[in-house]
Parts: C-alpha cells; sequence; structure tokens
C-alpha cells in the first residue's frame, strides 16, 4: 500500500488527528501525525489487516529549533510496505505517548532518544539513560546544549 | 649479565648466569608482561589483528589476563569515555606494584577525532593515570604495537626495582 492510500485510510480513523502527507521528491513520503492519539493509531497500524506493520525499523529523535520530533519507520513483512510517521512536540513539555508495548525494539530506541534528545515518552516502564552516565545533566544532541567545564572532577575540553 | 657457558651448548657443565640481581629480575618482568585489555573502539580491533598469528603479541611474552590484579600493565586501546573513564581508573588502582601503562591511539592519547567536540570523551587517558608508552595512529598498524612494547621492555630493563623512577646505571 502506498503512503497515500495509507494517509486518506487514516485519516478516515482519526480525522483531525492526522495531520498532513509530505511527498517531496527528495525524500520518503512521511505523514505528520499529532501526539495524543499516537499510540492508539500506532495501534491500528500495527494490527488492522490492510497495514500490518509488525517491524518497527528504527524510532529516532530530532531537534527542530522550536520542536522535538520523533520519527518512526515501519516495515510490513506481510505486505512489504513501508511508512515513515512524525510526529512534533513543544520543547518545553515534550511528552509522547510510547510504543513500546507494540513494538518491544522501541524499548531502547526510545530511551536513547530520551537520553540524547530528551524526548520524554510517556508510559515507558524503564525511561533512564542508556548510553550517557546516569547522573548526566542535560541531553547533548539538542541544538542549545552547552557542554559543561567536567564530570566528576574530569575536563571535558 | 652474562651466560658463563658456550652458547652452542648452554647446560654443559651446569650453565651459570651471572648478573645483577636487578637485572636479572628485570630481565624476567620484561619477558613476562601479562596485561589488562581495555577494547573501547576501533583501535581494538587493529589489536585483534596483532593478537592474531601474523603478528603474535604473545612472543612478547604477554598474556591476556581478565583481573587487575594479575596485570603488569594496562593496554588502553580506544576512546576513553567519561563512563568508562572512571572504571579504569577504579581497575588501574587495583592493580599491584609495579604497573605500567600503554596508552593505544590517538582517542587514548588526546581525544583524538573527539579532541575538540567531544562533550562525552576524556582528552587522554594521562589525565587520570600515569601512562608509560604512547603509541601514535589511529589506529597504529601492528608494527607499531611492537615498537611500543619494546619500549615498554626497554623501559621495564632500565627500572632499579625498589624505586620505580631510578634508572639502573645512574646515580
Ligand atoms: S584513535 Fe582512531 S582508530 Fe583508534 S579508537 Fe580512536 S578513532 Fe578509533
Amino acid at each position: 500500500m502506498l503512503p497515500g492510500e495509507i494517509f486518506t485510510k487514516l485519516k478516515n480513523d482519526f480525522g483531525d488527528a492526522i495531520i498532513e502527507l509530505n511527498e517531496s521528491p527528495n525524500s520518503d513520503p512521511w505523514i505528520l501525525v499529532g501526539a495524543d492519539q499516537l499510540f492508539d493509531i500506532f495501534h491500528t497500524l500495527r494490527d488492522a489487516d490492510e497495514f500490518q506493520f509488525d517491524y518497527l525499523m528504527s524510532l529516532s529523535g530530532t531537534d527542530l529549533g522550536e520542536n522535538l520530533g520523533v520519527v518512526y519507520h515501519l516495515y510490513s513483512m506481510t505486505h512489504r510496505h513501508k511508512l515513515v510517521v512524525k510526529v512534533e512536540v513543544p520543547k518545553g513539555n515534550p511528552v509522547v505517548p510510547t510504543v513500546e508495548r507494540l513494538w518491544r525494539t522501541a524499548d531502547w530506541h526510545e530511551r536513547e532518544a530520551y537520553d540524547l534528545i530528551g524526548v520524554r515518552f510517556e508510559g515507558h516502564q524503564n525511561l533512564i539513560r542508556i548510553l550517557l552516565p546516569y547522573d548526566w545533566e542535560g541531553h547533548p544532541l539538542q541544538k542549545d546544549y552547552v557542554t559543561p567545564d567536567s564530570y566528576h572532577g574530569m575536563k571535558i575540553s | 649479565m652474562g651466560l658463563l657457558n658456550r652458547l652452542d651448548d648452554p647446560y654443559e657443565g651446569g650453565g651459570i648466569v651471572l648478573g645483577k640481581i636487578e637485572e636479572l629480575l628485570n630481565w624476567g618482568r620484561s619477558k613476562s608482561d601479562w596485561y589488562l585489555h581495555f577494547g573501547l573502539a576501533c583501535c581494538a580491533i587493529e589489536f585483534m589483528a596483532m593478537n592474531a598469528s601474523h603478528f603474535d603479541f604473545m612472543r612478547f611474552g604477554t598474556i591476556p589476563r581478565t583481573s587487575p590484579r594479575q596485570a603488569d600493565f594496562i593496554m588502553v586501546t580506544g576512546t576513553v569515555t567519561f563512563k568508562m573513564a572512571e572504571r579504569i581508573k577504579i581497575l588501574y588502582e587495583q592493580m599491584a606494584e609495579p604497573k605500567y601503562v600503554i596508552s593505544v591511539g590517538s582517542c587514548s592519547n588526546s581525544g583524538g577525532p573527539y579532541w575538540e567536540h567531544g562533550y562525552h570523551v576524556l582528552k587522554g587517558v594521562d589525565r587520570i593515570i600515569p601512562v608509560d608508552v604512547y603509541i601514535p595512529g589511529c589506529p597504529p598498524r601492528p608494527e607499531a604495537f611492537e615498537e611500543g612494547m619494546m619500549k615498554l621492555q626497554e623501559k621495564i630493563n632500565k627500572q632499579a626495582i625498589f624505586n620505580k623512577r631510578k634508572l639502573l646505571g645512574t646515580e
């Protein structure tokens, strides 16, 4: 199924929660969705017969300046189709529902996005840092991150 | 130090080795260095080549140990992140004297590619533990590992036993 068709079907089911379809020739087409109904949307995408996205290829966080974003790459082993879904949340309150219960692989991916970008995944059963030390402050891949002078007495630069 | 017999028949008449006790001990120490290996990044891959039969690191008398208490030196091969740096320091402190450190590659010498913007990388392992031999390269060739190992043996051979910092043959 092509992203355009998936977009139309989702739009029928979820209405305003499906914000736009972007089919720029420079990248894979992607669908922008709202954060509120995110879990239900992904539940449909995984379980509805015509979608069956049983494989979450990647989940990554991005810093878009004003907003933080999360990008989901989905693949269906059955139908062999792909989909890119994006969600954006304000930097002041970057809360996105977790999809860890739908795809187990999202567990560590979400922890990484939380660790480096600072997106908080609501409902995640173990949202702690995965790469940096537990007592690290801040999220270093945010554009406005300021590198601290030292860590535990070791000079950083 | 010298052998008091003919080299073509070393055990004729029992065989005697004459030498100063320090030189004899250093001879043994420098030829059986056991190491604790920190394979932290790509340099460790080069170290695997060094360990394989083509370059055969063990002919220097080195054996990899998994416990710091059995090791004579630490081989730091790769990028030292702050998370790892604390563990390296703890393990270094657990080693028995005399102990040595070889730092391999630009990363552990000075931060390497992360020198300027690596918020998570220690800019040189010598900021937390004293380093005896630096091996430059990104990664170094196995020949450079050999040279570094020989430099360490040279250093051990010159050391006075009860004073690590004094050199033999100097006052
Ligand atoms: S010095 Fe180069 S090869 Fe070695 S760990 Fe660093 S980046 Fe990798």
